[in-house]
């Protein structure tokens, strides 16, 4: 066991997506670490490589799409060297996943319950029926579905959405995992569930020590939820600290942009603040840092992709021009 | 559901009556079947006979009722042919053609499905090419060629199989079958694989549009993550989803199977119901065709019915919706 | 918004600025499979043969006069009398085998497309008018379309035959009632979608005539799935008219079709003559595959231009 080292660690991932249009590079060097217990946000617009980040961690991209660099260190094992029967024995036991679309996550013409059992058995086989049964009743009602042995019994289509996300939650914590990787999973649900799933993913993770990755293009979820805050932009993560530092002194213009964009009670009356322009094509990324065009401190410096800086104490920024000013949002 | 059940059995009685109508119209009305009953020198007098002696000189309608009446009394009729009563000639030649048409539909299940879902799973490989060119092969070609063919080669060339007829039967719950014999399976397997042709490919293409389409859906990625082993993935979580389509064509096309053994039995004097009716249309043996047309219709309806019930308990979602409505 | 899937969400890059009629494009697009170009090509060949054969078949099987008995069941290769090698050999009679094949195609593709356009008329004017006036026509047409469909087409031709009994006219109306119904259906069911749309409201409201609503704006948008249905039909029809001449119930002896000179073969094919039937065979199969290639190609090509 690994005290004090991270559960997760990633360094320069990337993953290309390789089309006859060309490579997109939708995860461009990406790094970042969650600790024992950890909430991690990864924030960005879609298109920015938040969830290809998710996937390629669990092995799971898609042709055309490949891992071609980097490390995955998963309690100090590489997951990027490991073959698919290793990769498999950790999937939906050590590290779980939770999707982004309750309706089509679950198997439409399977009954709940053999889809919470072949989780359990797929990677214990002496677990008899009847005791892992006993386990997704348990689990179901963990999140708070009622009635859980009637429940068991249903297929997924005679569940609304939400109660769908709380079983594709439940299965996730089956096995009791060391990490979840959770792709948008509140984004298709409506705001008062999402504050109560909200409310016991933190405390989860306090309770069982089970890091967890949150990944949404939504800030005022993170806002309420993580500890530590990626903020990711055309598959480079552009601004990392801790949540409550980056969001009272955000050094990003990007990630000024996004907070000055959320509505909140002292713009009320005023126009909404919008990043100008649009995300860029992955196909066709400039050189250089992808957001200069949208930024109003662009300049000849930004013409060369921005390394790695530390501006301020426990913040990791790309940038040629941090906004170091306290308080800011809108640039 | 019993609602849905009683339902689709209404529907079914009224489309066996108007077939009936339609068949018994259209063979006793528009043929004269006096013309086979008598010689060409009867007499006006003989012929009246004839005509009166069959009810033929009664209004349609009445001609009809007494035909249904008679049919569902199971009697369609002597067959001018044989002399016997239509009806058991026929019933006493389903059995083969039953064989022939189940043989044939588990020879398309048992090879069509796995080379449809691998063609799926691996599309891009040289094997699964060959599969889909094949299969576009298997569904042009004419059935009664291949099976000509089939007799050529491995009868006459090759000597391996025998070329024609039926095996040795054995019965089993009173009903003669030959797959029970080896005798009966080597003469059951070419004209069964002459007929599942057809299916087979149909069944390829279908299983890996299924599979293709399933392969990219959240579930399976989800099943993924969830550490599930391939082959559970695979047997179990796409097939229950690629299953609903290929059951539901494939039990459609089972009524198809029966039609097609017309050819097969043809070609390979498999002695069904299929060799019978040919005949019978070339020797204009009325009552035969009608009673023939009249069981293939019911057989027809039976079969959509049970695959309209097999489809609502496979696909759960159906069930539902029938019981809201 | 969801990135689950693999590829990111990107836009597209700048388009180069071309002009491209729709027809170039659609040549462009199916030309793309070299499989389904040449099946074109042999599909235009076959049928140049059919149509030109008096001109091209090297004789006539069916002038009594010039054909002998002395000269059948000739094997391929073999010469003739008077110097004429017989490529595919001869037939019981003595007739030349290619030159009974190119007849033969003739006839087989003949019907074929003949019952295939009259049906595809039927089914047209049917499926368009259940979907433009919908309700209670459109519940009563579908029913029938339901149940037809229900049947094999082998068994509605064979039911139509036994009553008809033999000729060119009545196979001919016997394959046109058994295919009109996937036409009828096809075209119901892509007029439905135009016919949701506002601009046929638009035009209703304008009374504008039904007909005009219905071939100047329905129709047009039918065409694509009417093509890719028509051109695989045609190829059924054409398989069933060669077995059911085959069955012997079919085409009558004047006019020998495919199926036909298969089924005069069928009995020397157990003596060991097996070119009798092979060769027409291999004729009727290479139509057959060029046309369902073909189709496929323009299903294909035609299906995601209909989702845009």
């Amino acid at each position: 066991m690994n005290d004090g080292a991270p559960t997760l660690q990633v360094d320069n991932l990337e993953t290309h997506f390789f089309t006859k249009d060309g490579v997109a590079k939708a995860v461009d060097g990406v790094s970042f670490s969650v600790g024992r217990g950890e909430i991690m946000g990864l924030v960005g617009e879609s298109g920015s490589g938040k969830s290809v980040t998710g996937f390629s961690i669990l092995g799971l991209v898609d042709p055309p799409g490949r891992v071609v660099g980097g490390r995955v260190l998963f309690q100090g094992t590489d997951l990027l060297t490991l073959d698919a029967e290793g990769l498999r024995q950790l999937r939906g036991n050590r590290i779980a996943m939770i999707f982004q679309d309750p309706m089509m996550t679950l198997n439409p013409v399977l009954r709940v319950d053999t889809q919470m059992i072949e989780t359990v058995r797929a990677h214990d086989a002496s677990v008899s029926e009847d005791a892992a049964r006993a386990r997704a009743r348990d689990a179901l009602g963990q999140v708070g579905i009622p009635s859980p042995d009637e429940r068991l019994r249903a297929y997924p289509h005679q569940f609304s959405g939400g109660m769908r996300q709380r079983v594709a939650i439940a299965i996730a914590l089956l096995n009791k995992p060391d990490l979840i990787i959770a792709d948008e999973p509140t984004t298709a649900l409506d705001v008062t569930i999402q504050g109560q799933i909200l409310y016991e993913a933190q405390k989860l993770c306090r309770e069982t020590g089970t890091a967890l990755i949150w990944i949404t293009h939504d800030l005022a979820v993170i806002a309420g939820l993580a500890d530590r805050i990626s903020v990711m932009y055309a598959g480079r993560i552009v601004e990392q600290g801790d949540l409550g530092d980056v969001l009272d002194r955000p050094a990003h213009p990007y990630t000024r942009g996004l907070l000055g964009s959320v509505p909140g009670h002292n713009t009320r009356g005023k126009r909404l603040y919008q990043i100008p322009g649009m995300t860029p094509s992955l196909l066709n990324l400039p050189r250089g840092c992808a957001f200069k065009a949208r930024c109003p401190h662009g300049d000849e410096a930004c013409d060369v992709a921005p390394d790695i800086t530390t501006p301020l104490p426990g913040r990791a920024l790309r940038c040629a021009h941090p906004q170091l000013d306290a308080g800011g949002r809108a640039p | 559901m019993t609602v849905f059940i009683i339902r689709r059995i209404m529907q079914s009685l009224a489309v066996v009556l108007v077939m009936s109508f339609i068949v018994f119209g259209g063979v006793n009305i528009v043929g004269d079947p006096v013309e086979m009953m008598v010689s060409d020198e009867a007499t006006q007098e003989e012929r009246e006979k004839v005509i009166r002696s069959m009810g033929l000189d009664q209004p349609w309608y009445v001609q009809y009722g007494r035909f249904v009446a008679g049919a569902l009394e199971g009697n369609l009729g002597k067959s001018f042919v044989y002399g016997e009563p239509a009806l058991e000639i026929i019933i006493h030649r389903i059995p083969a053609t039953l064989e022939l048409a189940l043989a044939a539909l588990l020879l398309a299940v048992v090879i069509g499905i796995p080379l449809g879902v691998y063609a799926g799973l691996k599309p891009d490989t040289v094997a699964s090419k060959s599969i889909m060119a094949g299969s576009i092969l298997g569904f042009s070609l004419p059935t009664f060629w291949v099976g000509l063919m089939f007799i050529m080669v491995f009868a006459v060339m090759l000597g391996w199989l025998p070329s024609t007829g039926r095996g040795d039967t054995v019965p089993l719950m009173g009903v003669d079958v030959s797959f029970l014999t080896l005798d009966g399976l080597a003469h059951l397997f070419l004209p069964a694989l002459n007929l599942a042709l057809f299916k087979i490919s149909l069944v390829i293409r279908l299983a890996r549009a299924g599979t293709r389409e399933v392969v990219h859906q959240d579930y399976i990625k989800f099943a993924r993550a969830k550490g599930l082993r391939n082959s559970r993935i695979v047997l179990v979580h796409l097939m229950k989803n690629i299953m609903i389509p290929v059951v539901t064509v494939l039990g459609l096309e089972f009524g198809g199977l029966i039609a097609f053994s017309v050819v097969t039995e043809t070609v390979f004097a498999w002695p069904g119901m299929g060799k019978l009716i040919i005949d019978s249309i070339q020797s204009l043996d009325r009552p035969v065709i009608v009673a023939y047309l009249m069981i293939i219709v019911l057989i027809f309806v039976i079969i959509n019915l049970v695959v309209d019930v097999l489809y609502s308990i496979l696909d759960p979602r159906v069930r539902l919706s029938e019981i809201k409505s | 918004m969801s990135d689950a899937a693999a590829t990111p969400a990107a836009a597209t890059p700048a388009e180069t600025v071309k002009v491209e009629t729709p027809f170039r494009r659609f040549c462009r697009d199916y030309a793309d499979s070299r499989v389904a170009t040449a099946a074109l090509a042999v599909l235009a060949a076959i049928i140049l043969l059919a149509l030109f054969a008096p001109w091209i078949s090297p004789t006539d099987p069916y002038d009594l006069a010039s054909v002998s008995i002395l000269d059948g069941k000739l094997k391929p290769g073999s010469q003739s009398m008077d110097g004429m090698t017989y490529w595919l050999g001869t037939d019981g009679a003595g007739r030349d085998l290619v030159s009974a094949i190119i007849y033969g195609l003739r006839i087989s593709l003949g019907v074929g497309v003949m019952s295939g356009v009259f049906a595809l008329c039927i089914g047209t004017a049917v499926g368009l008018a259940a979907a433009y006036f919908g309700g209670r026509v459109d519940a009563f047409i579908m029913r029938v379309v339901d149940i037809q469909l229900s049947f094999p087409a082998i068994l509605i031709a064979l039911i139509l035959l036994a009553i008809l009994g033999k000729g060119v006219d009545k196979i001919t109306i016997a394959l046109v009632i058994a295919q009109w119904a996937y036409y009828a259906r096809t075209v119901r069911g892509s007029a439905l979608v135009e016919r949701n749309k506002e601009y046929i409201e638009a035009a209703q409201c304008l009374a504008l005539g039904h007909n005009r609503i219905v071939f100047r704006h329905l129709f047009p948008n039918c065409l694509p799935p009417l093509i890719v249905v028509g051109t695989i039909q045609t190829a059924h029809a054409i398989s069933l008219e060669a077995t059911l001449s085959f069955l012997g119930v079919g085409l009558p002896i004047s006019e020998p079709s495919l199926g036909l000179l298969i089924s005069n073969g069928f009995d020397f094919m157990l003596s060991g003559l097996y070119w009798i039937s092979f060769f027409p065979g291999v004729a009727l199969l290479v139509t057959i595959v060029a046309i369902n290639l073909v189709g496929d190609q323009l299903r294909d090509v035609l299906n995601p231009r209909l989702q845009k």
